[in-house]
């Protein structure tokens, strides 16, 4: 025991020396572990952020979304506008025929301008049903959503989402004030709480942004506005006769999904010969968020695994030359009766205690990812606002995760490069001639 | 009479670009206990590679040499070692003390070698420095001595495993007179206690200080005779 405390504090005395070279050399290993942590975390953060939206959407959905076809695919003569997308009759049929469908949600979304006194909102109106709350997971502030009575008898409410509710009633109380629609009023009857956005994820599921919501009975939008929505764009109209905006259906069982998602395809595809609809599968899209997790983790590592074995060719090349500095040296102890595995171990721990303090100041750092990331946001914030605000949500929001396996493999692989990048200059130390070397330099 | 160090016929070859050089070409030498050796030559004549020889940093092409009791002709790299850090003590013409240490801990690297290192070591290893003159230096690095105190921690390495004999390779050659007689002194009073000491050296005021001078030319020993003062001042 008293043997290896010497031949570390041996070691470690050769290294304090030259305590840049060795600081430099040390950096390799560093930069290495604490990549190969940090990559993991920010990985797997966006890997559970994504796992986690997309869980937000319901395991046992399916999503069928209208999309506004390619102009040239429409024919731009019938009142200038041609309808596309999902039908009330697609909606009857897909709850008629497919039987595993325990519950469907049909949403038709415009995007308006909303007004009260002298105040103006622009958002967007949502005509829904009474579910619509519970799937979007929306949580009311004040009064009530939309019922069953007041879908049924079409009736002019509304329910207002936090931001705009702000905006319109600063000062007061919406509850029983009526907002302007175009020509139309609707009396505000609840209120709903902040909600967070969520990124858009899937083909045909745009990015929801909940904050300038207003919310009515599907019906009453059906009967008061009609199909056909004229929408002034800054200089030009835009047409269009769109029935619902999406569909959400709720599977009766997890199990079921995958087939009734084949079953939903074909249902619309019968009877659409434009693609003008979009089916996401949440389940499918959990499914490839996994295997993207897998493929991040595979190729962040593949990336941190160079980085590491070069911080090892870095540990051989500055051994190397200090072999051939200490030739000399090692002759000395040859002749005063160092056996040549002497020389190899003496090396060895020298490489190695390199190795170990690069692996603990990387995983040191690499702890600190979370915290980091956190400072660096908030500058980038402040210094390129506009930048960030431009980057996909997924990306501002970033928040890594330590993986926790991650940090004693990058250690171990550290200590490993080490031993592996240290053992060859070790063996040339300890074949030397001893008279050689003690004739050299 | 117990011999240090002896060789029957010691012969050693090496090839150089092809061609074989015969350094040493059937030595036989005794060297008793208590003898102080000096070997000397021109360049060529082979005295360093008996040096290496008795040093055993390489073996003979033929022949034998023994030290002490222990044959040493035909021992593996290993065993080598091993009687290098336990039986020999050298002490070299350029110090060789290993920088990064400091003087007690160059003192013990030949011991560090065997695998001892007790308390009781550590004591060996100061005493030896009071012996050469050098105890308030314990914690100096060679950097910070002169050559003649660098010298003196070198001869107290050398005895630091109580050697069969102490082995000095020119020891005074980059030493001035005042330094060159101090080493001289210490090596005389480590001799009148006991220790054998070969010598190689080419000055001959430092061979009329041993006590008998061996000359070799072309690898062969062409004189042994005792010095005129045989070690006597």
């Amino acid at each position: 025991m008293a043997f290896w405390i010497r031949t570390w504090q041996l070691g470690v005395k050769s290294l304090l020396l030259h305590p840049l070279r060795s600081l430099l050399t040390v950096l390799g290993i560093f930069i290495g572990v604490a990549s190969v942590i940090w990559l993991l975390a920010i990985g797997e953060g966006i890997s559970q952020k994504a796992q986690e939206q997309i869980a937000e959407l319901g395991a046992d959905n399916i999503i069928v979304r209208t999309i506004k076809p390619p102009s040239e695919v429409m024919d731009s003569s019938s009142r200038g506008a041609t309808p596309y997308g999902i039908t009330r009759d697609d909606y009857d049929r897909l709850t008629e025929t497919i039987p595993t469908i325990e519950r469907a949600l049909p949403i038709r979304e415009i995007r308006r301008r909303f007004s009260y006194a002298n105040r103006v909102v622009d958002g967007r109106l949502v005509g829904c049903t009474p579910e619509y709350k519970e799937v979007t997971r929306l949580t009311i502030d004040r009064g009530h959503f939309i019922t069953d009575v007041e879908l049924e008898n079409k009736q002019n409410h509304c329910v207002l989402a936090a931001r705009v509710a702000e905006r319109l009633f600063p000062f007061e109380n919406p509850i029983g004030r009526s907002i302007h629609v175009d020509e139309h009023y609707y009396v505000v009857v609840g209120v709903a709480k902040e909600k967070a956005a969520s990124a858009g994820i899937g083909g045909s599921f745009a990015a929801q942004d909940f904050s300038n919501d207003v919310y009515i009975p599907i019906s009453t939008l059906w009967s008061r506005i009609g199909d056909f929505i004229v929408t002034r764009r800054s200089s030009t109209f835009e047409r269009e006769i769109v029935e619902l905006s999406q569909v959400t259906l709720r599977v009766d069982d997890v199990k079921n999904v995958m087939e009734t998602a084949d079953l939903v395809e074909l249902t619309m595809a019968e009877h659409h010969r434009m693609e003008d609809y979009g089916v996401t599968v949440p389940l499918e899209l959990l499914e490839q968020a996994k295997t993207t997790r897998m493929m991040f983790i595979i190729f962040m590592g593949m990336i941190a695994a160079i980085s590491l074995i070069v911080g090892g060719i870095g540990i051989m090349n500055i051994m190397l030359a200090t072999v051939t500095e200490r030739t000399r040296e090692i002759g000395i102890r040859r002749a005063l009766g160092a056996k040549r595995a002497d020389i190899i171990r003496q090396f060895l721990v020298e490489t190695i205690a390199l190795s170990v303090v690069g692996g603990l100041t990387g995983v040191l750092a690499g702890l600190t990812c979370r915290g980091v990331t956190g400072l660096v946001r908030q500058g980038l914030e402040k210094a390129f606002p506009e930048i960030m605000e431009a980057l996909p949500p997924v990306i501002q929001s970033v928040e890594p995760i330590v993986v926790p396996w991650s940090i004693p493999v990058a250690f171990g692989i550290s200590v490993v490069i080490g031993i592996i990048f240290g053992t060859y200059p070790a063996m040339r130390a300890a074949a030397m001639d001893p008279i050689e070397a003690l004739r050299h330099e | 009479m117990t011999l240090a160090a002896c060789t029957r016929d010691l012969t050693k070859e090496y090839v150089l670009d092809g061609e074989t050089v015969r350094a040493l070409r059937g030595v036989s030498l005794d060297v008793p206990e208590g003898d102080w050796v000096a070997i000397m030559g021109a360049s060529g004549s082979g005295k360093s590679t008996m040096l290496n020889l008795f040093a055993c940093l390489d073996r003979p092409t033929s022949g034998s040499i023994k030290l002490g009791d222990d044959d040493v002709s035909k021992l593996s790299d290993d065993q080598l070692s091993e009687i290098r850090a336990s039986r020999i003590g050298i002490v070299f013409q350029s110090y060789n003390l290993i920088p990064q240490l400091t003087v007690i801990e160059n003192i013990e690297v030949p011991l560090y070698y065997q695998g001892v290192y007790s308390a009781k070591a550590r004591r060996r290893c100061i005493e030896l420095a009071e012996m050469v003159g050098l105890a308030d230096r314990l914690k100096h690095r060679p950097t910070q001595l002169s050559g003649g105190q660098q010298q003196r921690v070198a001869i107290a390495r050398s005895l630091v495993n109580d050697p069969y004999f102490i082995l000095a390779d020119e020891p005074t050659g980059n030493l001035d007179s005042a330094t060159t007689e101090e080493i001289l002194e210490l090596l005389e009073k480590l001799n009148g206690d006991g220790k054998t000491i070969i010598m190689v050296t080419h000055e001959p005021e430092v061979g009329e200080r041993t006590k008998r001078i061996v000359r070799l030319r072309d690898g062969e020993l062409v004189s042994d005779k005792p010095t005129k003062s045989n070690g006597q001042t």
